[in-house]
């Protein structure tokens, strides 16, 4: 890769981005602002091993829930994604006690019927 | 803190325990598995830094959501946390789908009862009425080709005290 299309990560890392950088694949530079976000959270490095520990296919996969959770995490500094996971958690009991409801109503009206 | 004893991270990175240290009140040294997952997945310096910039009675909550999502991610390294939220999101469209068909199949009855009935009155703040339509923000766009559904997020508490986000 020349010097003028660096991924986003060599970018902000001030380093040369070579044909085999792990990140560049994932990390485009038309978008500073998904790595900004994975290299504050994880780092860098961090990044790099878990991404080099995965086989290639599902390195992509991995780099965009990396990057929605670290996206999450500086939205929300105290509870990142697990904030949006106890969210889903809360809204699954409310919707399971609002169908309990529902279809009691539905029980009754038609025992109703049977009268 | 003891003087005496270090903190799970300080003994993990052969420092001295000082008697500020941030990490000691939430990294009990009887715990070493605990800072190792987080040093694992977001490096020590990263953890010092979020909770530097968190007023302190913020920082257990911070810390237990990072252990969370770290053990989360040594479980499922492609999917991490992202798996459950997936996983969860999957599990409300279900129950909206259910509510949905149980809220027509009231409609009806309640039309069968007084067929000149005028058009029902959706009262818009009744919460009964096409709950959580559009009111779930679609996070992922993922499809659930994750193998790993995490099972104990059906029912696991993150923390052990309610958590008001």
């Amino acid at each position: 890769m020349s010097h003028s299309t660096r991924c986003a990560a060599c970018k902000s890392l001030r380093r040369r981005c070579t044909k085999d950088c792990v990140l560049a694949p994932y990390f485009p530079p038309t978008n500073p602002q998904r790595f900004a976000c994975v290299h504050k959270i994880f780092g860098a490095s961090n990044i790099t091993k878990m991404l080099e520990q995965l086989p290639l296919h599902l390195r992509a996969v991995a780099a965009d829930c990396m990057s929605f959770e670290a996206s999450s995490r500086v939205e929300d500094p105290v509870y990142g994604s697990v904030g949006i996971i106890s969210q889903l958690q809360e809204q699954i009991i409310e919707a399971q006690s609002e169908l309990v409801k529902t279809k009691s109503e539905i029980a009754f009206h038609n025992a109703q019927q049977q009268l | 803190m003891g003087g005496n004893s270090p903190c799970a991270s300080c003994k993990l990175l052969r420092r001295r325990c000082a008697k500020d240290c941030i990490f000691a009140p939430y990294f009990p040294s009887d715990d070493p598995h605990k800072f190792a997952i987080v040093h694992k997945v977001f490096g020590a310096s990263n953890v010092s830094k979020m909770l530097q910039e968190l007023p302190v009675h913020q920082r257990a909550d911070a810390v237990s959501s990072l252990v969370y999502e770290a053990n989360a991610r040594a479980r499922d390294p492609v999917y991490g946390c992202v798996g459950a939220i997936s996983f969860l999101q999957n599990q409300v469209s279900q129950l909206q789908m259910q509510l949905a068909v149980a809220q027509a199949e009231i409609l009806c009855i309640q039309m069968q009862q007084e067929p000149v009935m005028p058009t029902p009155q959706m009262d818009p703040d009744d919460k009964s009425s096409y709950l959580f339509h559009d009111s779930l923000p679609q996070y992922l766009n993922f499809s659930s080709s994750s193998n790993v559904i995490h099972d104990s997020f059906k029912r696991e508490s993150i923390f052990g005290h309610d958590m008001v986000s």
